[in-house]
């Protein structure tokens, strides 16, 4: 019960701000949908340690794949997820069947370079994808055959939430496995787990690859409910804006990605309605707070604050 | 065919620095062996060429008979040739239960188990408890090994090696770094070994390596200079002198 903390009390904080913002579950449905993604940003790199700036490769991907899915076979909205959790996962596959034999800087540059790749592919081939203009009409049915996408975005923002919340699950699940506590080992040493008998490398390209099947299925998420597919999802700035949501909340724990997600996403929503030129400053401002003085994340907060309370008790005592 | 390791003609250069030359040694199962030598002998890169960290220039490296030169160095672990690091290699963020549990979990072939919780296998972590007092560090079970004492990290570097139940075990300076009152930590948990596992141990410490080994091979400048029992190589004129130093009078 413990272990399923975070996800209920986030249904639960999520059911509430349902009914205190109903004229905004087009901002709240998008935070979902960016905790999906920033989720599989963490797994990678939180967790196992690969360093990327290119999930969105496997973002768009997914979207693209889910769009097209739901126009040219079928709209039904789970056989949609899946195929944007297959899409993502193969292309992590591939490109990570060759990432996966590089280090450092060279992997950073290379998850770059996989989805500018695929942002390009995705420019040219007009007919296919639309190009700038985008994947349109796309028409989804009812999830399970019950529940109508609706204009106000209800049916979509209840459908990411649970989305979310089997996501988490499934990632806490997976963290606190063997599997799990090995990409710890390889984050801390990969020499190490070599010496105890570890495939590294095929160890990096599964997580690898399960991190691309969740970016794969935020990116499904994403055209499903906004009914509408850009090159936007291969765009460095999305990989960039997760990566500096997860470093925010806090890598290496999946509650840093809720937390950092939902910290920046509001402070954007309302510092960019108040100052649609500077809000960027706000966001820099808090990161540089962050790195410098909360270098585990907000999450590490609680923890540092109840350490200076007690050592000002201890100091009273003494 | 023989059961444990035969390494032939064995040879390293970095560029070109010869750092390895022409080592032929056996380690078969059962043997307690010690690997001396003036620092820069190449005694490491030895233990780095038989776990597979290094690829040898020439020469070959069998094990229980057969060729293991062309697999890597985790394919060489889970055939049970296992060493520790001279310099502390650890996941220094996680606690050294869990370290344990690691190489538990690598030894059994599970570590790509998704779903099971990592920490509930009872059998599992009995065995976690029993190397933790064998080193006596129950009370540290849950400390991350980053806030030990670099002594205490030692000793999580040999346990974490012993975890893996291994058939070779290659140790590079075990004590080095422990506290003189701890080394029998590392001397009594040798003892306890299965017998048929074979033992390589590098070290200074020549109290360790008498209390240890029953064979003692001098390295220098990458080749080996003389191998046989303690007494043999105490009284070899040539390791007298590299050992009372290069003084003359
Ligand atoms: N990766 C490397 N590249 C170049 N030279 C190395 C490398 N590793 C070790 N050496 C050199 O090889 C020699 C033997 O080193 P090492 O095996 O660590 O000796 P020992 O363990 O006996 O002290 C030293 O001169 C060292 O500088
Ligand atoms: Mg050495």
């Amino acid at each position: 019960m413990r272990d399923h903390l975070v996800p209920i009390v986030m249904g639960l904080v999520a059911v509430g701000l349902f009914f205190a913002f109903p004229y905004d579950l087009a901002f709240l449905t998008r935070v979902l949908v960016t905790i999906v993604l920033v989720l599989s940003v963490d797994l990678v790199l939180g967790y196992a340690g690969i360093p990327t700036l290119g999930q969105a490769a496997m973002f768009g991907t997914g979207a693209y794949a889910a769009g097209l899915f739901a126009i040219h076979v079928w709209g039904d909205p789970l056989a949609g997820l899946v195929v944007g959790a297959v899409a993502g996962a193969a292309i992590a596959l591939v490109s990570g069947l060759v990432l996966m034999r590089t280090r450092g800087l060279t992997v950073i540059m290379l998850t770059i370079a996989v989805a500018a790749i695929l942002h390009e592919i995705a420019n040219r081939a007009r007919d296919l994808t639309g190009g700038a203009d985008g994947l349109r009409g796309i028409r989804m049915q009812p999830v399970l055959g019950l529940w109508e996408f609706d204009f106000i975005g209800r049916t979509g923002y209840w459908y990411a939430l649970v989305v979310v919340i089997v996501v988490y699950v499934g990632l806490s699940i997976l963290t606190r496995s063997s599997f799990g506590l090995g990409l710890r080992g390889i984050h801390d040493s990969p020499e190490r787990m070599r010496a105890i008998g570890a495939p590294v490398y095929w160890r990096l390209v599964t997580a690898y690859t399960i991190g691309g099947g969740i970016a794969g299925i935020a990116g499904a998420l994403n055209a499903q409910i906004t009914q509408l597919v850009s090159l936007e999802g291969f765009a460095f700035s999305l990989s960039a804006e997760a990566l500096i949501m997860l470093i925010l909340g806090g890598t290496g724990r999946l509650v840093g990605a809720v937390i950092g997600v939902a910290l920046f996403m509001t402070v954007h929503h309302f510092a960019a309605a108040n100052d649609p030129f500077n809000w960027l400053f706000v966001i820099g401002a808090m990161v540089l707070v962050v790195v410098f003085f909360l270098p585990q994340g907000i999450i590490s907060l609680p923890g540092i604050l109840l350490r200076h309370l007690r050592g000002g008790r201890d100091a009273d005592r003494a | 065919m023989q059961t444990g390791l035969e390494v032939r003609g064995l040879s390293k250069n970095f560029g070109g620095l010869v750092v390895s030359e022409d080592i032929s040694f056996d380690l078969p199962s059962g043997a307690r062996k010690a690997l001396i030598g003036p620092n820069g002998a190449g005694k490491s890169t030895f233990a780095n060429l038989v776990t597979g960290i290094l690829r040898p220039s020439s020469g070959t490296i069998r094990f229980d008979g057969s060729d293991i030169g062309h697999l890597d160095e985790a394919a060489r672990v889970r055939l049970g040739i296992a060493k520790t690091f001279q310099v502390t290699t650890l996941f220094r963020r996680l606690t050294v239960r869990e370290n344990l549990r690691l190489g538990i979990i690598e030894r059994e072939r599970r570590g790509f188990g998704l779903f099971r919780r990592a920490d509930r296998d009872a059998a599992q972590e009995a065995e976690i408890d029993g190397l933790l007092s064998d080193f006596e560090m129950t009370d540290l079970a849950d400390v991350p090994v980053e806030n030990l004492a670099y002594g205490q990290q030692r000793l999580v570097e040999l346990a974490l090696t012993l975890s893996l139940k291994p058939r070779v075990l290659l140790l590079d300076e075990p004590a080095a770094g422990v506290p003189s009152s701890e080394v029998h930590l590392i001397s009594d948990a040798i003892a306890r070994l299965p017998e048929d596992l074979a033992v390589l141990i590098i070290e200074h410490d020549m109290d360790l390596v008498f209390r240890v080994a029953t064979s003692i091979v001098v390295l220098v400048q990458g080749r080996i200079l003389v191998e046989g029992t303690p007494a043999e190589v105490a009284a070899d004129a040539r390791v007298r002198e590299l050992y009372l130093g290069g003084g003359h009078g």
